[in-house]
């Protein structure tokens, strides 16, 4: 620690600090541009210049270094002189504009200017003029407005991890851009609108649409993924016009991906439903509650009474709140029936009762930029939770090694130390060998039953490797991505993946799709467990069965069974056969009509409170940034009602906290934990035939409210329809890039067109999931067949 | 999806040449021959470079385009768009100016019937403004190719252009 004096105030600082960070902690301010906290030091924009005893001239506070009795002056007249001559400086070619600029308001440059800038302007020349750059539907440019602090460029090459943004040109000549015509295709690029200190980068959807002192901000957890990344939803007039992030150290630290920020587009969607709507011998009508909710109960008992209450079966997204997965399996078991389920994508699930209660990290998220080394098994970590790469990343480039078992040759935005690229079905043989390499290694004696399987396989020198760097890693993990959960041998993969980190002393997590899956397990919105995990005293059957052998009665929470489900294509034609099915949905489409009975409009996550627990089992609960739109309702509303309309005990809440602390008492008891119980894979191989179908599901196409921001649907990240296929399987089926090929699997098939894209490994394809171009498909994963005619 | 292998773009002798720059520096540190490597690339595509060359660059030192973008920008000495076979640069700094750079300026204009950046019909010459090249004792001067021409006079001019194919 070195003493120092900031303006006679003696303070301690770290040693090594800069200046900066030692005012910054002392609480006193230093205006800056360049400098950010997560960023490496620039020192460009000079406006932190700062008196330093002995020094002749002021030194910038971002790269100056504290030394022990260094004394330092902010705002002596030498400083201040210092400070307002380069704010000149920074005025003489930025326009002086700010009515019309859209940054006004929260511009750095126009607050600091306030303090250090000049009544009048000395410049009397003409302004250079920088022609402004399209970068894509998310981000706005403005270049002219630029002043050079290289911010957004150093976010490219030290956060995203790829550099985009650069400045090209020298002095006057100067610019920032991508030079080639080019949209910034970084998952995580919209960060480079906070970090921007003036108007040259913003919003593109945002944009002119309303002043920053006109908005209310309501802090939110994100609805996406497993992270929970915190935000800021910021509202005007009972909308929300904006979402930034909202700091949390922990968690996000001062990021949010791009599927965060920019999916509340999708929130005003044409397809938002206002009024609970029944449909009467074929037509729709649009009713109100009462007649909705009545209708609702109706049916329901009706096929009960008739049929049994195991005909009846309830689903939701793996994004619902806690709240609303409680509330709906507490209603669904009060009628009698266990068939309830969160798991959409899921197709095996025979290892559900050996798992622990929740499924977790097996870690916090900020321990992971500590680890030395990780395995991931099925897992497109960069797109599917971006802001778990921001830290494997962080890992990566300090040296650890971050491995891959992957059917697909994913990019990512960090070195990879070893990969194993293969079709999905060798994967369970690969996690094999690396146990097998493990026991070698530690001279354990393989769990039961798993001696006789290894005797025939081998170990390759890269699964090896993998074992050894585990092995060797002080701080290592192996994390189940969500390409692995959709696996048909997830049970395999699960049992070898975890016998994998006990072997090697790793930590082992979990990454499942939406933001609450381990909240559907603390909630009991599983069929053999209820709330709690407590043992469920009669199991129902799982979302794949339910979609599989056709039940009377759904009812669905935020499910758009064409694109949420395992097998789009399966699962309408059930639904179409079912005598009644109730929808609580914030959107409606067209395909819903046909196969719903009654379709109730609920609050999307901005519009209701509740609590998303996330990967690390942290609960965090936030309140509802709008009122419902229309007649529309929060769901756990909704839900209480109908326990009271069925006359079920234990409905008679007055708020979501009252909900969320019964569940919590429950839950008060559990641990979080990564033990998979033993049970040795009966075979190593899959029993399928020809070519494998990878039905990866696009960043943004994750759920329903993704999929209605149309400026992501812009992006290079949406992912279109197609049959992706390296050039060697394309030639062995005739097919060259380009051309409109017949994908068949089961009974189903499609046309689409044909990319190469050498990602892909021999003996599988890549027909996305949850797009409308696809859904009259099967499975995720299985035998295609694709032919040009 | 998958991004074109431009490596063979570069020729043989170009990349045996840019290995020889590599070599100078530690091996994960590549990126360090990428003024080189402009320069062999330039030359190899009659003196001047294009976005391609420059993506085959960034590829084969494994570096981000535009972190080559940003090299080529800054130096005036990459030349981004096509010029003449000789490259005529005119200093016109204060040394050479205060020695009737400007009449030497407008001799070469009128001469050639191009401006500043631009290239003769015939593909011969090209005319570029440059800054002090350190040679003010031989002011006004310029520099063609590899050579300077120094004490220059409207004369010397002509008679050096005529002796350049």
């Amino acid at each position: 620690m070195a003493d120092i004096e900031i303006n006679g105030k003696v303070i301690k600082a770290r040693d090594g600090a800069m200046v900066i960070e030692a005012a910054d902690e002392a609480g006193i301010t230093i205006p800056r541009f360049c400098y950010h906290e997560k960023l490496s030091v620039a020192a460009s924009c000079r406006m932190c210049l700062v008196e330093v005893e002995k020094a002749p001239k002021p030194l910038p506070a971002c790269a100056t270094p504290v030394t022990d009795g260094m004394k330092v002056w902010t705002n002596s007249p030498k400083a201040l002189a210092a400070q307002k001559n380069v704010m000149e400086f920074l005025l003489i070619n930025h326009p002086l504009d700010c009515p019309i600029c859209d940054q006004g308001g929260e511009c750095d440059l126009q607050d600091i200017a306030v303090g250090y800038g000049s009544d009048v302007s000395r410049f009397s020349e003409i302004k250079r003029v920088v022609r402004s750059k399209d970068i894509g539907p998310l981000i706005a440019t403005d270049f002219t407005r630029c002043i050079h602090c290289t911010r957004c460029v150093r976010f490219g090459q030290e956060i995203a991890g790829v550099k985009e943004l650069g400045a090209t040109g020298r002095g006057e000549h100067m610019e920032i851009g991508t030079y080639v015509e080019k949209s910034v295709g970084s998952e995580l690029s919209g960060n480079i609108i906070d970090l921007c200190p003036v108007g040259a980068l913003t919003s593109k959807p945002f944009r002119f649409t309303a002043r920053p002192w006109e908005l209310g901000d309501i802090l939110s957890v994100s609805p996406h993924d497993c992270v929970g990344s915190n935000l800021v939803l910021q509202t005007r007039r009972n909308r929300v016009m904006r979402v930034v992030p909202q700091a949390n150290e922990a968690i996000n630290e001062t990021w949010i991906s791009d599927r965060d920020r920019f999916s509340y587009v999708g929130l005003n969607s044409k397809e938002r439903l206002d009024k609970p709507m029944i449909k009467v011998e074929d037509e729709w009508r649009e009713v109100g509650w009462e007649t909705a909710l009545e209708r609702v109960v109706k049916g329901i008992r009706d096929l009960i009474n008739g049929h049994g209450a195991e005909q009846f079966g309830t689903l939701m997204s793996p994004s619902s709140t806690l709240e609303e997965m409680y509330l709906l399996q507490k209603l669904t078991r009060g009628l009698g029936s266990a068939n309830i389920d969160h798991r959409l994508r899921q197709s095996d699930f025979s290892d559900q009762e050996l798992l622990p209660p929740f499924p977790w990290l097996g870690q916090e998220i900020k321990q992971l930029e500590k680890l030395n080394a990780a395995l991931l098994v099925g897992s497109n970590v960069r797109k599917e939770q971006p802001i778990i790469a921001h830290r494997l990343r962080k890992a990566a480039v300090s040296g650890a090694s971050v491995m891959f078992v992957n059917p697909v040759d994913y990019s990512f935005n960090f070195p990879v130390a070893e990969k194993l690229i293969g079709n999905p079905d060798r994967m369970v043989r690969v996690l094999a060998g690396i146990a097998k390499a493990l026991l070698d290694i530690t001279g354990d004696v393989a769990p039961e039953g798993l001696q006789v399987l290894l005797e025939n396989v081998s170990v390759g020198d890269t699964e090896l490797v993998v074992a050894e760097r585990l092995k060797a890693a002080e701080n290592s993990t192996v994390l189940l991505g969500t390409l692995a959960l959709q696996s048909p041998q997830l049970s395999s993969l699960r049992a070898l993946s975890a016998l994998i980190a006990k072997l090697s002393g790793a930590r082992f997590g979990q990454l499942p799709e939406g933001a609450n899956s381990s909240g559907g397990w603390l909630a009991g919105a599983v069929p053999h467990r209820g709330p709690a995990g407590e043992e469920a005293a009669v199991a129902g059957v799982n979302a794949s069965v339910m979609f599989e052998h056709p039940l009377r009665g759904y009812l669905l929470m935020g499910v758009e069974p064409e694109l949420d489900t395992l097998s789009p294509a399966t699962s309408v034609k059930i639904l179409e056969q079912a005598s009644f099915v109730v929808l609580m949905t914030p959107f409606v489409s067209e395909q819903m009509k046909r196969y719903a009975d009654v379709i109730l409009p609920v609050s999307p996550f901005s519009e209701t409170s509740g609590t998303f627990v996330n990967i690390e089992g942290r609960w965090q609960s936030f309140s509802g940034a709008v009122v419902p739109l229309g007649e529309s309702r929060p769901a756990w509303k909704v839900l209480r009602v109908l326990g009271n309309l069925f006359d079920l005990q234990g409905f008679d809440y007055t708020s979501s906290e009252q909900v969320r602390d019964e569940l919590k008492a429950s839950c008060e008891q559990i641990e979080p934990s990564s033990r998979v119980t033993w049970r040795c894979p009966t075979s190593l191989d899959a029993d399928s035939t020809g070519l494998q179908r990878i039905g990866e599901v696009p960043i943004y196409a994750a759920d329903a409210l993704v999929r209605r921001s149309e400026p992501l649907q812009n992006t290079q990240d949406a992912m279109a329809a197609a049959v992706y296929v390296n050039e060697s399987v394309a030639t062995g089926l005739g097919l060259a890039d380009g051309d409109v090929a017949q994908v068949r699997q089961g009974g189903d098939s499609i046309w689409l067109p044909v990319v190469i894209d050498e990602r892909v490994a021999d003996g599988c394809v890549i027909v996305p999931a949850a797009l409308a171009e696809t859904a009259g498909l099967g499975a995720i994963y299985g035998s295609v067949d694709i032919s040009k005619n | 999806m998958t991004g074109r292998n431009l490596i063979d773009l570069l020729t043989k002798d170009s990349r045996a040449e840019i290995d020889r720059w590599i070599a100078k520096y530690p091996a994960d540190q590549k990126q360090s021959a990428v003024m080189a490597a402009l320069r062999i690339v330039q030359e190899q595509n009659e003196g001047h470079l294009t976005t391609e060359l420059m993506d085959a660059v960034a590829q084969y030192l494994q570096m981000d385009p535009i972190a080559v973008y940003e090299v080529a920008t800054f130096y005036s000495m990459y030349e981004m768009k096509p010029v003449g076979r000789h490259k005529i640069c005119v200093c016109t700094n204060i040394s050479c100016m205060l020695c009737g750079s400007e009449e030497i300026v407008e001799h070469l204009k009128k001469k050639l019937g191009i401006g500043f950046g631009e290239v003769t019909p015939d593909g011969r010459f090209s005319l570029k403004e440059v800054e002090c090249l350190g040679a003010c004792v031989g002011a006004p001067m310029f520099q063609i190719g590899e050579h300077y021409y120094e004490h220059l006079t409207t004369e010397k001019v002509d008679r050096i252009l005529n002796e350049i194919d």
